[in-house]
């Protein structure tokens, strides 16, 4: 047993490993003796490599401050990256591992929980946000690629306690159910009204060669423009309504009401008036 | 995801050099594919060089045709007045793909360069030659209903998922490009896309470190008659079963002209050439094209789940013809 013990005691470090812990010890002043001689034993230990890693995560992790609001400190980063831009019109520095999407950032950095992770994988587009005026996935978008952007989210849309008309739009229409996928669908019907005033055209519009602004959508075009947006709950008529009125400029009536006493009573003399009309006729 | 060290390039020689000398390096441009790879561990470079700044977008008329810059967002090519009064097949085509999220992202250099869908090279659980030479392919006898009817071999049988490229393969577009030795160089559209064969892996005819810097599409006579068919299991945000892109020249009542690829049918954007032959100097009627129709499918191998493919290739081909002499889109 002892014999092995001096085995490991005797596990050297190459010259660059031991040259990169005089350089990393020194910056982990603040990490406290214990731990810093758990990690240097380590690194003696045979486990070099493993080690060193945890100490160079140590040193840009030291070097990282909590951003304000953020709900969880950031953890060791690897490549960490330094991004500047501009989210809802506030400029914002972040400091973060180079994985990490735009849509991570904005949850978990910058305290901007509206939009949602739903697939991850760019198919269902409930993390659409607008950069630089164009809708986007954060899913698959690296904030390392964001440096200088301009990122308009869920939370950017009103202003103050007024909502934008796609909101009020989604609230008058019933455009959802559960509301998961409705941050990314009210972004992406935003971005849509100006594609269609650009006159951007879409798979299914017929006039691809005359080139016309301030298209007029109609429902098949306002669906297909908007595949990228799944709703598992199939508020699919309501959310064209909505995007329909906004789009048009024409209000249509709302198709439903909180209940109220009132209400029952209105709708039972509605149904008791339609039954004696059935019984008359 | 695995770590990766990032860096923006603001040269395209720079860019070119840095992926060169490191194997395990990638480029970056909209990112709608290779970060869901990377996600799915498939892809796993060491370090990442964004080319997505690159003074590489522009869109303009060259050589009597057109020259696409490989960083031009699709949106921004599809929209482009020249490219739809002009080149209506390829804006449809565009189109047909993804949703407008996505093709707001993607670079017109990054679509050509998209990998296949086939779930069994996505799971990395699976056997697959694509992602890891030498251990077989799983949708060979697997579930293979959205896999190749033509050009496939024993080692892979997955379908190539652009539908931008079928139109630039219609099109006979030229794609230049930038090597580590700093000479640009040109490649036809339909030698810059691989079969399968013994090296699955090789999507394309690029070396590590090539860098798309254009596509060039030469001058036609297409645009009054073409057509982009797209058949699909939903209507909209899915990849192609199987697609047509169709476009006529007309000399009077004859054909003078016909050009027909098909996508989610191999391993690359499928030319049918003996189609294509078929109608030369005939009379653009539903009957001729039926032959014609006949004339390549005659020569699909399918599989077990995608039998169903060779006649939705009859029936599309014909389909798209019509649509072509209709006027398609316009």
């Amino acid at each position: 047993m002892a014999e092995e013990f001096d085995e490991f005691n005797e596990a050297e470090l190459t010259a660059d490993e031991a040259a990169l812990l005089q350089d990393l010890l020194p910056e982990l002043s603040d990490l406290g003796e214990a731990r810093r001689k758990f990690l240097g034993q380590a690194a003696t230990l045979g486990l070099g490599a493993f080690a060193l890693n945890l100490l160079a995560q140590e040193q840009v992790f030291a070097a990282l401050e909590t951003p304000e609001g953020a709900m969880f400190a950031p953890i060791a980063e690897e490549n960490a990256v330094t991004v500047k831009l501009k989210i809802n019109g506030a400029e914002k520095a972040v400091t973060l591992d180079s994985r990490v999407t735009l849509l991570d950032a904005l949850r978990e950095r910058l305290n901007l929980t509206g939009s949602k992770k739903g697939c991850d994988h760019g198919q269902c587009g409930a993390c659409t946000v607008i950069v630089d005026g164009r809708r986007v996935l954060s899913c698959l978008t690296l904030t390392a690629q964001c440096e200088g952007k301009s990122v308009t989210t869920i939370e950017g849309l009103a202003s103050g306690d007024k909502l934008h008309p796609m909101q009020t739009a989604f609230i008058k229409h019933d455009g959802f159910q559960c509301g998961y996928c409705t941050p990314g669908q009210i972004c992406s019907a935003v971005a849509l009204l100006n594609e269609a005033k650009n006159g951007e055209a879409s798979y299914v519009s017929t006039n691809l060669r005359t080139n016309a602004k301030s298209l007029k959508l109609s429902d098949d075009e306002i669906r297909e423009r908007m595949s990228g947006n799944i709703c598992r709950c199939g508020a699919y008529p309501n959310i064209v309504a909505a995007i329909r009125e906004v789009h048009s400029g024409k209000e249509s009536a709302q198709s439903w009401s909180f209940y109220t006493p009132d209400s029952e009573l209105t709708a039972s003399a509605n149904e008791n008036q339609e039954d004696e009309k059935n019984a008359t006729v | 995801m695995r770590p990766f060290k990032f860096s923006s390039a603001n040269d395209p020689r720079n860019a070119v050099q840095t992926v060169s000398a490191n194997q395990t390096a990638k480029f970056l441009a909209g990112g709608t594919n290779i970060l869901d790879l990377m996600k799915e561990d498939v892809e796993r470079p060491t370090e990442i060089v964004d080319v997505s700044r690159l003074n590489l977008t522009q869109i303009k008329a060259a050589n009597g045709g057109l020259s696409l810059g490989a960083l031009a967002k699709n949106t921004d090519t599809a929209n482009h007045p020249l490219v739809r009064q002009n080149y209506p097949l390829l804006s449809q085509a565009i189109l047909a793909g993804a949703s407008q999220q996505i093709r707001n992202m993607a670079s017109n250099g990054g679509n050509l360069l998209q990998r296949t869908r086939c779930s069994y090279f996505y799971d990395v659980a699976m056997p697959c030659n694509k992602r890891e030479p030498g251990t077989g392919c799983g949708a060979l006898e697997g579930i293979n209903r959205m896999h190749a009817i033509f050009g496939w071999s024993e080692k892979c049988v997955a379908v190539y998922p652009s539908d931008m490229s079928i139109a630039l393969a219609a099109l006979d577009a030229v794609v230049k490009v930038q090597g580590a030795d700093g000479v640009e160089r040109s490649i036809m559209f339909t030698d810059f896309h691989r079969l399968p064969e013994n090296n699955p892996e090789k999507d394309t005819n690029l070396n590590h470190g090539d860098l798309i810097t254009a596509i060039e599409l030469p001058k036609n006579n297409f645009a009054g008659k073409s057509y982009y068919l797209k058949v699909r299991d939903r209507a909209s945000y899915a990849f192609a079963l199987l697609s047509v892109a169709a476009a006529l020249e007309m000399d009077g009542g004859k054909i003078k002209q016909a050009r027909i690829a098909m996508g989610g049918v191999a391993h690359k954007p499928w030319r049918a050439a003996n189609a294509e032959k078929m109608l030369i100097g005939k009379e653009a009627t539903e009957a001729n094209f039926k032959l014609a129709a006949e004339a390549e499918m005659k020569n699909a191998r399918p599989l077990e789940h995608n039998k169903f493919k060779v006649e939705l290739g009859n029936r599309g081909i014909v389909r798209a013809l019509q649509m072509a002499m209709n006027g398609g889109a316009v």
